[in-house]
């Protein structure tokens, strides 16, 4: 097994409503792709709201259940239940990273104290000058110390270093993947690079793939290696990053492109709404039923429609 | 007062003023700002948290609430030939001011629309009494212009949750345009959409405003919106107005470093070369930086920065910067008109 992480032809559908008007939301359908551990990568799934790339994740990280399809961690079924330890040495291998950084920590409790006990749990620490080495090294590797962050509440970092230091949370169990969800659009502008460049940097350096959630293509662009394009829980264009997003095929993905304000121009004012591609986009998704994923030749695979 | 201007602001301290035991506490969020909007304008308002910036609208809107108080300077516009500061206005002159003449679109349209009622309650409780219009009219008047945002007339039986996040979006923009105002503040009015709907929702405003011919201070943090919508852009920095200018000139020669990071750290589709990240962190406005603000994390950086507060000083064919060593910024990037092939 080379598979660091298998999604294998996954599903999920939620039902709806009560006993007399009973329906059901498909929120991921048929999603299939997997990770190589050989060669760690930055994989971007991107969609707007409702496409199912927060379930995606959710499957993947054991918060919920399939309904069809399997999804294998080193040739593993993924543990969803209970804090056993199967599913433990499961989290110590997957880690998240959530949106919002002032969210995440409860503001009333020290910023080191969940990286303390992440160590605790996952590594099996107890010794006090172990425990601060091991948080030590994982700020290290996201540019901050122990001292700076020691002691101190969420409200006393800036939103970058607080969110660097959710990373940081997640690094102090080594482990092989990480799943950042949309992890820069509350961070101020000033400061979304360094975090961008950070994944980037763990990417290269740290050897650690890297799950990276998003609707931003401009950043997908800049960092990712490959990329999977959502839309309404289906899989419309999946491939090399650069490929894809240099000239997409699918129109739900040439939308997302065209919708990108450019900032090339700026001051021309270009604002024409793509209203056919929308059109078009709408149209595929009443067809969507009887549709395919057909690779091409230069790698990718894009959504075909009987 | 310029007469193509319908706001000036001159000189304009806003603090948060706390009085503990005897001690006072100041928070100079807006400091000494000094800048004007033309009619038919939009003017863009950028800068990140803690700023200063929503500080900076709540005072232009008129919707100040204790601790923050105007210090000095003042805020004039200029509706019809009449001059008005809304600081020495009376509630009820105020009251007759918002909506008709000066309106806002507010951030997070799901929490603005009182989920309890439907639209058309809305529109009676915001337009019913500026527009002065009874029944019939009024309606045909609603009506009328939703079509104009291409909504259907049918949205104003639906309650709030019954609309997707770009109609909902639309239908604030409705409420604060169907007075006609001559001035409106929106406060990121796109930041919780979806891009698809981000665009559609932008194109609309700014036809709705080119159609009107009134002004707009939009406020957000998203350089790519004020790349597409702002004809000019006022950078804020730590309550200070750093750098002012039309959108193209601030995009191609910017002249402060704060200014120059911001748009060359946007990553651009087709372009993979490595963007800087800015260290440090945003100051905290209750204890600033002594000089320039921005100096502790400035490139560029000199002995006089770190005692010396910059003025804003015009470098250029209405471009102002705040930094004493404009003349040595350089674009970080290069600029989407000359790009360099890597």
């Amino acid at each position: 097994m080379t598979d660091l992480l298998h999604v294998d032809h996954v599903s999920k559908r939620y039902a709806q409503g009560g006993v007399l008007s009973r329906d059901h939301v498909d929120a991921v359908i048929d999603a299939d792709f997997s990770l190589n551990r050989k060669a760690p990568e930055i994989f971007t799934i991107i969609g707007e709201s409702g496409s199912g790339k927060t379930t995606l994740a959710r499957m993947i990280l054991g918060l919920e259940t399939p309904t069809s399809g399997r999804i294998l961690f080193e040739g593993a079924p993924v543990p969803t239940t209970g804090t056993g330890r199967q599913r433990r040495a499961f989290m110590a291998k997957v880690q998240p990273v959530f949106q919002n950084p002032f969210e995440a920590f409860n503001p009333l409790k020290r910023v080191d104290r969940y990286l303390s006990s992440t160590a605790r749990s996952f590594l099996g620490l107890t010794k006090p000058s172990d425990i601060d080495a091991a948080m030590d090294a994982a700020l290290h590797k996201v540019g901050l110390t122990l001292a700076e962050v020691g002691g101190r509440y969420p409200h006393e970092l800036s939103g970058g270093q607080l969110q660097r230091a959710a990373i940081a949370r997640a690094l102090v169990c080594n482990p092989s993947l990480l799943i950042a969800d949309e992890p820069v659009s509350m961070v101020d502008a000033s400061l979304r690079m360094s975090i961008v460049n950070l994944l980037k940097a763990l990417r290269d350096d740290a050897g650690v793939t890297v799950i990276y959630i998003t609707h931003d293509l401009a950043t997908a662009y800049y960092i990712s290696d490959r990329i999977l394009i959502m839309q309404k829980g289906r899989v419309v264009e999946t491939g090399p990053a650069r490929v894809v997003l240099d000239a997409p095929l699918h129109p739900y993905a040439r939308l997302l492109k065209a919708s990108v304000l450019s900032t090339a121009d700026a001051g021309a004012g270009r604002l024409e709404p793509s209203s056919a591609l929308i059109a078009e986009c709408d149209g595929l998704l009443q067809r969507a039923d009887g549709s395919r994923l057909v690779a091409q030749a230069d790698g990718r695979q894009v959504r075909v429609y009987g | 007062m310029n007469k193509d201007d319908a706001l000036e602001v001159t000189s304009l301290k806003a603090y948060y003023l706390m009085n503990f035991f005897g001690i006072t506490r100041e928070v100079r969020a807006v400091d000494d700002i000094t800048m004007s909007v033309r009619r038919n304008e939009i003017y863009g308002i950028a800068g990140e948290s803690s700023s200063g910036k929503t500080t900076f609208i709540k005072v232009l809107a008129a919707a100040m609430r204790p601790p923050l108080q105007i210090v000095s300077g003042k805020v004039e516009y200029r509706f019809g030939g009449r001059t008005i500061s809304p600081q020495s206005m009376r509630d009820d002159d105020l009251a007759e001011l918002h909506w008709k003449h000066l309106s806002y679109i507010m951030q997070g349209s799901m929490s603005v629309l009182n989920p309890v009622r439907r639209i058309q309650q809305s529109f009676v409780d915001f337009a019913k009494r500026p527009l002065g219009l009874g029944g019939k009219a009024f309606q045909d008047r609603i009506e009328e212009h939703l079509v104009d945002l291409q909504l259907s007339p049918k949205v104003l039986r639906a309650y709030p949750h019954e609309l997707s996040g770009g109609m909902r979006q639309r239908v604030t923009i409705g409420l604060a345009t169907v007075c006609q105002p001559e001035f409106i503040i929106a406060d990121e009015p796109t930041t919780a959409l979806d891009v698809v709907v981000q665009k559609d929702v932008l194109s609309l405003l700014r036809t709705v405003q080119r159609r009107m011919g009134s002004s707009i201070v939009l406020v957000t943090h998203d350089m790519s919106v004020h790349a597409n919508m702002a004809d000019r852009i006022g950078i804020m920095y730590a309550g200070r107005l750093v750098e002012e200018g039309p959108t193209r000139t601030l995009f191609t020669v910017p002249k402060h470093p704060y200014t120059a990071h911001l748009v060359a750290s946007l990553p651009r589709i087709g372009d993979t070369a490595r963007r800087p990240a800015l260290e440090g962190r945003p100051p905290s406005l209750a204890d600033p930086p002594s000089g320039c603000r921005f100096h502790p994390r400035c490139p560029l950086a000199i002995d006089k920065c770190k005692t010396d507060v910059p003025p804003l000083v015009t470098v250029g064919e209405g471009h102002r910067s705040a930094c004493w060593r404009a003349a040595d910024v350089k674009p970080l990037m290069a600029s989407a008109a000359n790009p360099v092939t890597a």
